[in-house]
């Protein structure tokens, strides 16, 4: 029954996209050269087309053209099994994270992460995603955050911070211009990102805000394939801005809220939105263009990961470049760097499986190479969701390099 | 009527149109499945984005160093090695000038065998990487075999057929010929078509992000 729902779903999303993806394929393997997962297990199961063989067969077996006449004849693939679904669980949930390198290098241009995403929501509907990413995605429905940061819980937190970095933040100010939103990672263990926001919007003289209501910018909901989460969590971001009337949204350092709300908040919704999207990367480059960021030289020898969903995906990967230009005084680039950079190894919700835990490790040394290559003595990312992974990593492998965050740089080079 | 008669009189004829329309059913398939208007606000054009995909990705990409040289070349060497065969093998340009009364400059015999050799051993080096490469051999199935297998006997059959002195070579190299043709719509050999659909739906999608790809 449950397979059923599975394959009910995949046909369902598939539209003429999807459909030209899963008819262009020509079975080449190229797309394991640049999946990190590969790269670190050499399994070939983790090819990632392999992973997408349950949605193949299903469209192959009951709605691509002649799949009628391919069944009376006993030549279309065989139904998909719950069994099958089962054993693919790994593969689409633990050993994929949506970053969008196998695309770069796909003769036929197939975006494969489009391809897993329509595979989780038939996961999701058949009841077969793994039940840590489902509690997440739920408590974030539930709680308002996927890290249970409730509206009270962040009301503590923001005073805790007014009083911790000397900060004014205001919360639910009426018709602030922009509303700031936040990670429940940052809000819970990066609390400094905050604080670091909130003076850069000060030190920038906006009419800003925080809101109890959207302001929880993950969306485990989408990473999950659980779109009735997504949708909720898009809504309270959008809702809350257009009630305040604001004019732009900031997002914080976190790779998978700028695709769930730059580019799938519209598409989620069903309607445009009504005020710009920027993350807070990028928020910082205009201020830069507009002669509104002053900075005193950050002289420590850094490197800078782009999270695949802002730079690779999102279409954002000068901004994080054009702050540092001439405030970091040793920036250095490792190979691969922008739209090509290796993925830190716990996006897409893998962070949050535990029994991915030994692979997304060993994904973990291709970023130490990169990162050692340059000699740098720091590791800054804008996302702090791949800032907690390294920091994990790091942990596990006593690796010696710091790993930092581009908005508390700033923050902290912030000239009066 | 002779076995050569059948197989470039009826079956060709039958063949042809079975390649055809099954080309374009498979095409009008896919196209008629709902798509979905992109409502983000965009940073770049979608159009230049699929337009620009669509033959970006002819070359390889950047970054991946000799990861994929082995696959690019064989590819290479057997695509391009085929199509100057079908298009300007002396053969095939008097085949096509008599079916369809149009005709070009056709290679020279050396150049028909040296064309050959180069996409022969583009085809057999994509093969044993199929057969052999861990990674392939887990996602290759009876389509991508029967595929190759049907080309590399069209390739093989239209050599031994290039000095046309036996009459059944050239019947066994038609009937290869349409045995491919009557195939080719229910395969993956229809990436020849589909690949820019593939290619300029994600070319869009990330030239409207400002993505390049």
């Amino acid at each position: 029954m449950s397979a059923q729902t599975a394959v009910a779903s995949f046909l369902d999303q598939t539209g003429a996209m999807v459909a030209s993806y899963l008819d262009a394929c020509v079975h080449c393997g190229n797309c394991a050269t640049a999946c990190h997962f590969y790269e670190a297990s050499g399994d070939p199961r983790h090819t990632p087309i392999h992973k997408l063989l349950p949605l193949a067969k299903a469209y192959r077996r009951h709605k691509a053209p002649f799949s009628s006449f391919k069944r009376v004849l006993g030549l279309a693939p065989a139904e998909v099994t719950e069994g099958e679904l089962q054993e693919w669980q790994e593969l689409i949930y633990d050993t994929c994270t949506m970053c969008g390198r196998c695309t770069l290098v796909c003769p036929m241009g197939i975006d494969i992460a489009t391809l897993v995403h329509v595979s989780r929501r038939g996961m999701v509907a058949a009841g077969l995603a793994p039940p840590e990413l489902m509690a997440v995605a739920e408590r974030s429905r539930d709680e308002g955050s996927p890290l249970g940061v409730t509206p009270e819980k962040l009301k503590e937190r923001i005073e805790w911070l007014r009083d911790e970095y000397d900060v004014e933040i205001p919360l639910d100010k009426p018709k602030a211009q922009v509303l700031l939103t936040a990670s429940s990672i940052e809000t819970m263990k990066y609390p400094h990102s905050l604080a670091a926001m909130a003076k850069i919007l000060n030190h920038a003289g906006e009419d800003w805000t925080f809101s109890t209501r959207g302001y929880e910018a993950t969306n485990f909901g989408l990473l999950a394939g659980h779109i009735d989460v997504s949708e909720t969590m898009v809504c309270r971001i959008v809702e809350t801005a257009e009630a305040l009337g604001a004019k732009l949204v900031i997002l914080p350092e976190c790779g998978h809220a700028y695709g769930a709300l730059r580019w799938s908040g519209a598409n989620i919704i069903g309607r445009e939105l009504q005020f710009e999207v920027l993350q807070i990367a990028e928020y910082l480059a205009k201020l830069k263009r507009e002669g509104r960021l002053k900075l005193s030289p950050l002289t420590e020898s850094i490197t800078f990961h782009d999270p695949c969903q802002v730079a690779r995906r999102g279409g954002a990967t000068d901004a994080p470049r054009e702050v540092l230009a001439g405030f970091a005084r040793d920036f250095r680039e490792m190979d691969h760097a922008g739209n090509g950079n290796w993925c830190c190894g716990g996006g897409g919700g893998v962070s949050t499986i535990t029994r991915a835990n030994d692979l997304r490790h060993k994904t973990f040394e291709i970023k130490m190479r990169q990162v050692e290559g340059t000699g740098a003595g720091m590791l800054v990312s804008s996302c702090a969701n791949c800032r907690q992974t390294f920091d994990d990593d790091k942990a596990f492998y006593n690796w010696d390099r710091d790993v930092g965050s581009l908005v508390e740089l700033v923050a902290d080079h912030l000239v009066q | 009527m002779t076995f050569l008669d059948f197989v470039q009189g009826p079956l060709w004829t039958v063949a042809g149109w079975v390649f055809v329309l099954g080309v374009l059913w498979r095409i009008i398939g896919m196209l008629r499945l709902p798509g979905r208007r992109d409502l983000s606000a965009g940073r770049g054009s979608g159009f230049a984005g699929g337009l620009r995909a669509a033959f970006r990705h002819f070359l390889p990409a950047s970054g991946f160093g000799g990861r994929t040289a082995y696959h690019v070349v064989a590819g290479y060497m057997f695509h391009i090695g085929l199509f100057v065969l079908v298009l300007f093998g002396a053969p095939h340009v008097a085949f096509i000038a008599e079916k369809f009364g149009v005709s070009w400059a056709a290679l020279p015999n050396w150049a028909f065998i040296l064309v050959s050799e180069i996409a022969f051993a583009g085809l057999i080096m994509l093969y044993l990487r199929r057969l052999l490469d861990p990674v392939m051999r887990v996602i290759s199935d009876a389509d991508d075999h029967i595929g190759s297998l049907l080309v590399f006997l069209v390739m093989l059959t239209g050599c031994l057929a290039l000095a046309q002195s036996f009459t059944v070579l050239k019947a066994v190299h038609m009937l290869t010929v349409d045995l491919l043709l009557l195939y080719f719509p229910f395969s993956r050999l229809m990436h020849t078509f589909m690949f820019a659909w593939s290619r300029s739906y994600t070319g869009a999608m990330y030239g409207r992000r400002g993505a390049p790809l």
